[in-house]
């Protein structure tokens, strides 16, 4: 059948019509519109990378090192190469040309000690999980039944677990480096002319004021993501197709050219349906590699899932630092400086991003506060364990949690609310924008207005009242409140800064718009969802600013072939730098598509105003619509000589700054001292997030982002015997919190527009969960704090408690069960360590 | 092999499947319902949920062949004529889903919940979810989302 | 992750089910609800040759008065027990601590009888059996016997049910208007319990006539905290002053991420009082 172009144009005609009228300008940013991702994902019709099942393909089984440490001293793959149905074994010998690298992007120094990643080993093990060898077969089962076949000879070595071991250079993680660690990164608020100097602000406090000294463990998380890591990879045709479950398609597939050799236009990557990420996806990972080295070989495509235990092992981790903290006041409890020492344990490799996560915080232990002089060091050190990386906050969570906790001992010390000495420190809504003592300049804030109506909400007064009555008569439930008043660093990232830091890559993000000849409007970005909901809130942004139905618009996203350019998903970037970049492409439709107008309408372009998706010439009433426009392009019968037929639009932004959300939580815990056990009695947070572009998404943020917080404080941690094998191995041991663990929450939002985008908005992905694990455990230690208890080691749980409770018995302050103490060589400021400068920028 | 023969969503299946498979793997290899999906190898997560003869289980943590001669209904089984479930409606609208991996395992979940209280209390409903894990929401709009459906009458819809 | 290979046999009798037991010998595993059975499979923690699958003998299956006695087929759900009228008034801790078993999914899958013979000792229904002196019936090639509560459980997954037997009934005296309470601690709502009191009390007038107490994962099986049974008797249901305080003596808790023994000991004996007490209530 043929149809005449004049035919096409009628059919687009008649779709146009069915539409209804446009939405109207102004009306879809703040909506709770209802999310247009939910329809597949609660019916079941979804497209997870495990779905996928493509003719002849392979299912593949990893070997994995039960060792820590140990050299390889043999592989008999022989018996496994004869199990049924399987079509090929392989070690890392069988790919002399290599398969890949996971890369470090951040080499946080310039001389940071960087063990080489490779997806598959063959000669040593550094962790537990390292793969050695790697079976397919027709089909998972037999795989895996061949997979234990495989017989490998190891001699084991002497393993490095623990960050403060691993800082005494006894035991090397990797014995060619001759030395653990890793680099050391400095921010001095004096050297870099920010602030004063911070020991002797120390020394002038020790005379005549406060100096508080603490010592938190960060303890070690797994990212615990609901949906386990799969690819699978076609190499059929002139280009290779990966489908993975990852944040990060576009940064795969750069570094997947980067690493292999293959041209960057033979690879496409595509992210379907993710569930869900946390940081945790976005590793190149050494499955990755593997799976395509393999689909490769054998000419077929090939599928890895990993399982629940192997995902828990060998997806990277998160957090695990120790942190030492030394903070100077005055009598009245005015903060006159901090010190901050770190000790981040990397595990077995330096991760994509894994060595700059801990830095992130250099910025972010001084907080809200106007702190006259700062000073932070951060050493980052090599052991046998599970490479970490990025968890939800990365780096902010780690620095919020140690000073809101000091802060509350601050408070303890100088004998005031806890509020109160927040409110003494913090800076002053009239002082914005403020360039903080580590020389971030803070765009917006109102930290007096979040706190009133967080305090409002909760009930403070109250609260505090039915603690002192249960605290007067003895109960044993006592009642503790906690106080977390955040703000974090996040939109991930000015290119600049990035490169200043010496971050591989830029922090820009890119959109594209096509305007359908059917009224449709299809809008391609280069972020990365999995479970945002950017594909509601980008059709809220466009359908207000093209003024277009929110429903044609449609969102395409996570594949490299449709989304060629983007930064992907991480860092609460996704709406402050691709949303931007969306409005920008919008706006340059706009003003492409005026110059079609005015020739159409026959009329000045500067005699058109546009408004509710509509071209007017002004004190007429001609005009045409965008999609009017869009359509006569795409016809394209009749266009100005010296304009192209298109009205499409691209654009790339490069956010000017980070964005600040800020807000404050409160919480309320009742600890049973029989028994040790914390519940949670009340939890609001008044969060400013700037202008919210839907209120339903942004609360579902919130919501999920409170609950890993809370899980931070009272529930999980990934526990490593002294061999190095994983005990929290599976969620029977690794406990994530179900609907029964946790309460509902009171959430609200002040707002102060950030001033350095379009919208005004900032990053909520990662707030809740930076905010709420300092408000937790200082509820408990509040509770307790009359036992003389100052702290308690994160998680919470019962029988931590309960043996703080045991050992406080006076009235004198006593560490608690657990409580990590830095050694005498951890790094202080006269430490050389591996020295790199750190930039204040 | 051992053959079973499994009333899925309405349809009658027979197959040949190895005795060890398990009835999860046999829905999403054999029967292609990949709705329904694999979080966890210890029964913890309860993403596979699904209802094997009206009630509710763990699909991982049943074999294929136990199956044989009763009926599953899955995530996919629920919409009628085009009409979602009231659960599944419920949580569109209170955003009870992020990524969507746990969800169709916690719809099946909630409506089992329905089965043997029609109007649960919060308290109950939070029970009644222990065995499925989510790492999005915080659980907040499930819960909410519960209780509305449960308000909204679904369930009744649940006892059939 | 998927198990190893194995034959699967479906029995329709306790008959075929006893040959097919002693035809498979030591390569024979029983699959009752599989609720345990099924992930150890899937971690390949164990491979038996043969697995023998009880769910469709319906002899095993249902709760009824005997006499002064309840019997429970060994193949009956923790759902069905805990939603059973005769359970909650004849066996009333029995019935809570079924509804306290795992989550709901596990809860209509697995069975009373494969929870006892898996014989964790974090499981959670043998204290309240134990506490309640219940028989076990046992069927094996020789026939039938029935073993007390207290020589049941052997130690760690192991009990009294020898190779090629199989337990088909739990025999409970009835506990008629006798309270009962399951107190379960736990940190996250899924997990196997760090410690549980299982507490069955008879009041009268306002005092205990009569106690009987059993404790979850305070050793290598469950066991009876007898010293407080007996410090009990008597006391006021408005104060039990320290009858409570001896609830770990003679137990031997483990020590692991939860909490270590010394822990778990302090827990029995603030886990016994709140049982009792929401027993004496109940």
């Amino acid at each position: 059948m043929s149809v005449s172009p004049d035919a096409l144009v009628e059919i687009a005609e008649e779709v146009q019509d069915q539409q209804p009228e446009d939405s109207g300008s102004g009306r879809e940013i703040g909506n709770r519109r209802l999310r247009k991702e939910d329809q597949r994902l609660i019916t079941g019709r979804t497209k997870w990378t495990d779905n996928i099942v493509l003719p002849g393909m392979v299912h593949l089984a990893m070997v994995r090192s039960p060792f820590a440490h140990a050299r390889i001293t043999g592989i008999d793959t022989s018996a496994a190469a004869e199990a049924p149905n399987v079509i090929g074994v392989y070690t890392a010998a069988d790919f002399p040309e290599g398969l890949g690298v996971c890369a470090n992007a951040w080499p946080i120094t310039p001389d940071q000690v960087t063990p080489d990643h490779l997806p598959m080993v063959g000669e040593r093990v550094a962790c537990a999980g390292e793969i050695v060898a790697v079976v397919a077969a027709r089909s998972a089962a037999e795989a895996r039944d061949a997979a234990e076949l495989v017989d490998v000879d190891y001699d084991e070595l002497p393993a490095v677990l623990d960050g403060m071991e691993a800082l005494k250079d006894e035991v090397l993680a990797h014995p060619d480096k001759g030395t653990n660690k890793s680099a050391f990164w400095k921010l001095d608020s004096a050297e870099a002319g920010t602030g004063g100097n911070v020991d002797e602000a120390v020394a002038a406090a020790r005379e005549d004021g406060i100096v508080i000294e603490r010592e938190y463990r960060q303890q070690r998380l797994v990212p615990a993501f609901m949906e386990p890591r799969s690819t699978v990879v076609d190499p059929t045709g002139e280009q290779v197709t990966m489908w993975t479950s990852t944040q990060v398609p576009h940064i795969l597939r750069f570094l997947i050219a980067a690493t292999t050799g293959m041209p960057e236009s033979k690879v496409r990557v595509i992210a379907p349906d993710v569930g869900g990420g946390f940081g945790g996806k976005l590793q190149t990972t050494p499955e990755e590699f593997i799976t395509l080295a393999v689909a490769r070989r054998l000419g077929k495509p090939a599928k890895y899932t990993e399982t629940r235990s192997e995902s828990l092992l060998s997806a990277h981790h998160g957090r695990d630092q120790y942190q030492k903290l030394t903070l100077s006041a005055t009598k009245d409890g005015t903060v006159t400086g901090l010190k901050v020492d770190l000790v981040a344990n990397l595990g077995a490799y330096v991760a994509i991003v894994g060595g700059g996560v801990p830095v992130l915080g250099a910025w972010m232990f001084n907080a809200i506060y106007k702190f006259p002089a700062y000073q932070f060091n951060c050493q980052t050190v090599l052991t046998n364990t599970t490479w970490v990386d990025a968890y939800r906050g990365a780096g902010r969570p780690e620095a919020t949690y140690a000073i809101e906790r000091i802060m509350d001992e601050l408070a303890a010390e100088v004998g005031v609310d806890p509020l109160e000495i927040r409110e003494r420190n913090w800076i002053k809504h009239e002082e914005f924008p403020f360039t903080s003592v580590a020389g971030m300049v803070y765009d917006s804030g109102n930290y007096e207005a979040a706190t009133a109506r967080a305090k409002e909400l909760f009930g403070y007064d109250e609260l505090r009242a039915e603690q002192k009555a249960r605290r007067e008569s003895g109960d044993p439930v006592q009642l503790g409140i906690g106080v977390s008043t955040f703000t974090e660093m996040c939109g991930l990232a000015p290119s600049r800064v990035l490169g200043q830091l010496s971050y591989g890559a830029g922090g820009w993000e890119s959109a594209s718009i096509r305007m359908l000849p059917t009224g449709k409007v299809e809008v391609i970005t280069g972020t990365s969802p999995h479970g945002q909901g950017h594909e509601t809130a980008w059709s809220q942004i466009v359908a207000d600013r093209l003024g277009v139905p929110f429903e044609d618009v449609e969102v395409l996203h996570g594949d490299t072939q449709v989304a060629y350019k983007g930064l992907d998903t991480y860092g609460s970037r996704s709406l402050v730098v691709g949303g931007e970049a969306v409005v920008r492409a919008a706006d340059k439709v706009i003003e492409k598509a005026k110059a079609f107008a005015a020739h159409l309408l026959e009329a000045n372009a500067d005699d058109l105003e546009f408004s509710g998706g509509r071209y007017a010439v002004k004190g007429t009433d001609k005009g045409i619509g965008i999609t009017e426009v869009a359509l006569a392009t795409f016809a394209s019968h009749n266009y100005p000589e010296d304009l192209e037929p298109g009205i499409d639009a691209d654009a790339t932004y490069d956010p000017v700054n980070f964005s600040f959300p800020h807000g404050t939580h409160l919480c309320a815990m009742e600890v049973d001292t029989e028994t040790g056990a914390s519940r949670m009695r009340r939890y609001v947070c008044v969060d400013d997030i700037g202008h919210i572009i839907n209120p339903l998404i942004v609360e579902g943020q919130i919501h999920g982002g409170l609950v890993q917080g809370i899980a931070q404080a009272l529930w999980e941690e990934a526990v490593f015997d002294d061999n190095g094998t994983l005990v929290t191995g599976s969620f029977v041991d690794y406990t994530l919190p179900t609907a029964a663990d946790t309460i509902s929450f009171v959430t609200e939002n002040t707002t102060s527009p950030s001033t350095t985008n379009t919208l005004g908005t900032k990053g909520v992905g990662e707030a809740g969960t930076i905010a709420s694990t300092p408000a937790v455990v200082n509820a408990i230690v509040d509770a307790l704090r009359d036992r003389g208890i100052n702290d308690i080691q994160m998680p919470c749980t019962p029988h931590r408690v309960w043996s703080a409770i045991q050992g406080a018995g006076g009235a004198m302050a006593t560490p608690a069960e657990g409580q990590p103490h830095f050694h005498e060589d951890a790094p202080t400021n006269a430490d050389p360590g591996t020295t790199g400068e750190g930039s204040a920028q | 092999m051992t053959r079973i023969s499994v009333t899925v969503d309405g349809v009658k299946y027979s197959d040949d499947v190895e005795p060890r498979t398990l009835l999860v793997h046999y829905l999403r290899e054999n029967l292609g319902k990949v709705g329904t999906v694999i979080g966890c190898d210890t029964s913890n997560c309860g993403a596979c949920t699904v209802h094997l003869d009206g009630r509710s289980v763990k699909a991982c943590n049943v074999l294929a062949v136990q199956a044989d001669g009763h009926e599953v209904t899955t995530i996919e089984g629920l919409a009628e004529g085009g009409q979602l479930h009231p659960m599944q409606q419920a949580f569109h609208e209170h955003h009870a889903l992020q990524c969507g991996y746990c969800t169709p395992g916690m719809i099946m979940q909630a409506i089992d919940i329905l089965k043997d209280n029609a109007s649960p209390s919060e308290e109950q409903i939070r029970a009644g979810l222990e065995g499925n894990l989510c790492r999005c929401t915080g659980y907040h709009n499930i819960v909410k989302a519960v209780s509305a459906a449960a308000e909204a009458g679904a369930g009744s819809k649940a006892g059939e | 992750m998927i198990p190893a290979s194995f034959e699967y046999l479906a029995p329709t009798s306790l008959a075929d089910a006893l040959s097919a037991l002693a035809e498979a010998g030591d390569e024979g595993k029983v699959l009752a609800g599989g609720q345990s059975l099924l992930p150890v499979l899937r971690m390949r923690l164990n491979a038996p040759e043969k697995v023998i699958d009880l769910g469709r003998i319906e002899e095993l299956r249902g709760i009824r008065e005997d006499g002064d006695h309840l019997v429970i087929g060994a193949m009956t759900t923790h759902a069905d027990v805990a939603a059973s009228d005769l359970v909650w008034e004849h066996a009333a801790v029995l019935a809570d601590a079924a509804a306290e078993v795992a989550d709901p999914q596990i809860r209509h899958r697995g069975t009373i009888g494969g929870a006892l013979v898996h014989a964790d000792p974090a499981g959670d229904l043998g204290a309240p059996v134990l506490a309640l002196d219940a028989e076990f019936v046992i069927a094996g090639p020789g026939g039938e016997r029935t073993v007390a509560a207290a020589d049941f459980f052997v130690d760690l997954f192991e009990t009294a049910v020898e190779d090629g037997e199989l337990l088909t009934a739990i025999r409970i005296p009835k506990h008629t208007g006798w309270g009962g309470h399951y107190e379960k601690f736990v940190r996250v709502a899924h997990q196997w319990s760090i410690v549980a009191v299982a507490a069955a009390v008879r009041v009268e007038d306002g005092a205990i006539a009569e106690a009987k107490v059993g404790l979850t994962n305070m050793g290598s099986t469950p066991l009876r905290a007898a010293a407080v049974e007996s410090a009990l008797v008597g006391r006021s249901t408005g104060d039990l002053g320290d009858a409570c305080s001896a609830a770990a003596d003679g137990t031997n808790p483990p020590s692991d991420l939860n909490g270590d023994a010394e822990y778990r000991k302090h827990l029995a004996t603030v886990l016994t009082k709140r049982a009792v007490l929401a027993a004496a209530g109940g």
